[in-house]
């Protein structure tokens, strides 16, 4: 039975809910199911003391998840939109992230930040931002950006088992997306990226949302004889670039490719790295494709005119093998 | 249930409490003229905030948890923490709380029950609603002090969380040191409710929650008021607002040098930005410290050669710590790259 990417990370809640009593929801209008129902029905099923509403006060929530977290709770915290994690920023970047190193090692925030990102038609300039690379310029927190419901159920929950602060990135384009959940599939590695196509002749490294998009410029570019490997990165901090590299040294041609703008982005991080560090095994120059720089228009016409999509992966991989 | 006022021992407790924070912060002070360059970075001394400080925890039970500010030396020196330990910490050494990774601003003594700080003003009042949180589920009826200044009662955090804690009941006593000044800023230059005449402790009334106003420089006055607020939390009755006013009788912090110039604390911003010197002069005749030992001594619970026993083991302790963290080597490098998931 196929399920979807709401239905698998509800699930993962639940169930590391029911394996662990530190482990509790917390958000705004979570008791209710949240804005997009990830939460619906676990109040009634865990308590209400479990799944619990707070205010709208995010820099007060995410720091209330933080003191739990340092007290032995494994806090979920929901933050409705990654736009207003802005609000909560100072916590984020200046407490979590920073407890554990600052203590010495004393301390420590085994708390997940569950949000979701992205454009999805009509949701204008401050619903619709893909905020990442923020998140990745801050030792002490990591990244996650999960690519499918599979994904999204296996990463949240070892990002709840992990033991450090966690921004968990999900992306409001994917929670409709269906997946069957394989029995005793074995949960991910925080870390870890994958090979979501095998090909030969470019990597296009991405992530989240772009991971569908990216496998539909491979089947399209496959027509013209073009056999792209698409490398799922799963998380943006820790960086995998071990399967980056190997990827990379078979295809010597790279496309980077997200949601969020180019300008200071996860691609330039990943781009300086491969030109620093595997200069010789280039055989052409490395290419991003990412939004236009410009905040993210109201009128789904406009949205479309400065997002990323399929079509520039295309022209990206097209002119990466010219 | 009401509270007991603190019997002789505990009164003495106090006092020695106090005059270990003033000494260690002493030698702090003294560190930049007597080793120079050997403090590095920022430091803010309680000194003036002791009765404070030591007439709060004098309510801490195992369990409860403490959060602070920056300005952060007295909570665990009042706790238990080895002041070796702290004073290497401040002068960035290996045998530090944190290693060396934290600093003055940043102590942290998770066994003693304190759980950190923020440089961040107003940023760690949500944190210790977050562990007062934990308390609650726990059930054990552990409290949670949470330490800030006048400052950061006009922050976002501060509103939000009082609001949290007072919804949900939360085990929490927030302690406002109010010490009328922000870095160089009256209280009353940026605080509404200071400026129309009102204390800061009416705050708490927006947030449905007891809010106090306590001398800060007599410690059974904030042993009283805290008991309450604390009974009250313990009681599952949720937060209360105390405000206590104090008087730091230091500069904000150290004067921040380029390289090359030698830190030191400069004058009380007083006198050095407002020429109020009787305003600073007044506080220093209200001292908490010897004021505190006064009392005792006219009370007969110390002689005079008992109280100066006590001086004189005090500042032996502090100067044992200025040569431990002295002695101390500095961190390998190797530890800049621990403790962070990567």
């Amino acid at each position: 039975m196929s399920q979807t990417y709401i239905e698998l990370l509800r699930r993962a809640l639940d169930e590391e809910l029911s394996l662990d009593p530190a482990v509790h929801l917390l958000g705004e209008d979570v008791a209710a199911g949240g804005a997009f129902g990830v939460t619906k029905g676990l109040a009634q099923k865990h308590g209400a003391r479990r799944v619990r509403n707070t205010p709208i006060s995010e820099a007060a929530i995410a720091g209330l998840a933080t003191g739990a977290a340092l007290c032995g709770l494994r806090p979920v915290l929901e933050i409705m939109f990654i736009d207003f994690a802005t609000l909560a920023l100072d916590c984020l970047v200046n407490q979590s992230a920073k407890y554990r190193y600052m203590s010495g090692g004393q301390l420590a925030v085994p708390m997940v930040v569950r949000t979701q990102a992205g454009a999805a038609g009509g949701a204008a300039a401050q619903h619709s931002q893909s905020l990442e690379s923020w998140f990745i310029h801050v030792p002490g927190l990591v990244v996650v950006a999960p690519s499918s419901p599979v994904e999204a159920y296996g990463l949240l929950k070892r990002s709840i088992r992990l033991g450090d602060p966690v921004l968990f990135i999900e992306h409001k384009r994917l929670y409709a997306l269906r997946e069957e959940l394989p029995a005793n599939l074995p949960l991910p590695d925080i870390g870890r990226a994958r090979v979501a196509r095998a090909g030969c002749d470019v990597t296009v490294i991405t992530y989240s949302a772009m991971v569908g998009s990216a496998l539909e410029a491979a089947d399209i570019v496959a027509g013209q004889g073009l056999s792209a490997e698409v490398i799922d990165l799963r998380t943006l901090t820790p960086l995998d670039m071990q399967t980056v590299a190997a990827s990379v040294m078979k295809t010597h041609r790279v496309v980077i490719a997200h949601e969020a703008v180019r300008n200071g982005g996860v691609g330039a991080e990943i781009a300086a790295r491969l030109a620093g560090e595997l200069f010789d095994e280039l055989d052409a120059p490395i290419t991003r494709v990412g939004c236009r720089f410009a905040p993210i228009p109201f009128a789904p016409e406009l949205e479309r005119a400065v997002l990323p999509g399929t079509a520039d992966i295309v022209r990206a991989v097209q002119a990466a093998c010219a | 249930m009401s509270l007991q006022p603190p019997d002789a021992a505990q009164r003495i407790w106090m006092l020695t409490q106090m005059l270990r924070i003033r000494t260690f912060e002493e030698r702090v002070k003294r560190t930049f003229t007597d080793h120079p360059g050997v403090i590095r970075g920022h430091t803010h001394l309680a000194d003036g905030a002791e009765a404070s400080i030591v007439g709060a925890l004098s309510h801490f039970r195992a369990g409860d948890a403490v959060l602070a500010t920056y300005r952060c030396h007295g909570y665990p020196l009042t706790l238990g923490s080895d002041p070796g330990a702290m004073m290497a910490e401040i002068y960035g050494r290996a045998d530090g709380l944190c290693k060396g990774l934290g600093g003055s601003m940043h102590l942290t003594d998770v066994r003693h029950g304190f759980l950190g700080t923020s440089g961040i003003v107003g940023a760690g009042i949500p944190h210790a609603a977050g562990a007062a949180w934990a308390a609650q589920i726990r059930r054990r009826g552990e409290v949670v002090f949470s330490f800030f200044g006048d400052g950061a009662s006009k922050q976002g955090a501060f509103h939000e969380t009082l609001n949290i804690a007072s919804l949900w009941k939360l085990p929490v006593v927030f302690v406002m040191e109010n010490n009328g000044y922000n870095v160089v800023t009256t209280t009353s230059q940026e605080d509404a409710s200071a400026a129309a005449g009102e204390p800061l402790a009416v705050k708490a009334r927006a947030h449905a929650m007891p809010g106090v106003t306590v001398d800060g420089t007599d410690p059974l006055a904030v042993h009283a008021v805290v008991g309450e607020a604390v009974e009250r939390a313990r009681a599952g009755r949720g937060p209360t607002l105390v405000e206590s006013k104090v008087y730091r009788l230091s500069a904000h912090g150290n004067i921040i040098a380029p390289p090359g110039v030698p830190l030191h604390y400069p004058e009380h911003e007083a006198i050095a930005v407002f020429g109020k010197r009787a305003e600073y002069e007044a506080a220093l005749r209200g001292d908490p410290v010897p004021r505190w030992r006064g009392v005792l001594v006219q009370n007969g619970m110390l002689t005079p050669a008992g109280a100066d026993e006590l001086t004189a083991r005090v500042l032996e302790e502090m100067e044992r710590a200025v040569s431990f963290a002295l002695a101390s080597p500095f961190p390998d490098t190797a530890c800049a790259l621990q403790y962070n998931y990567a």
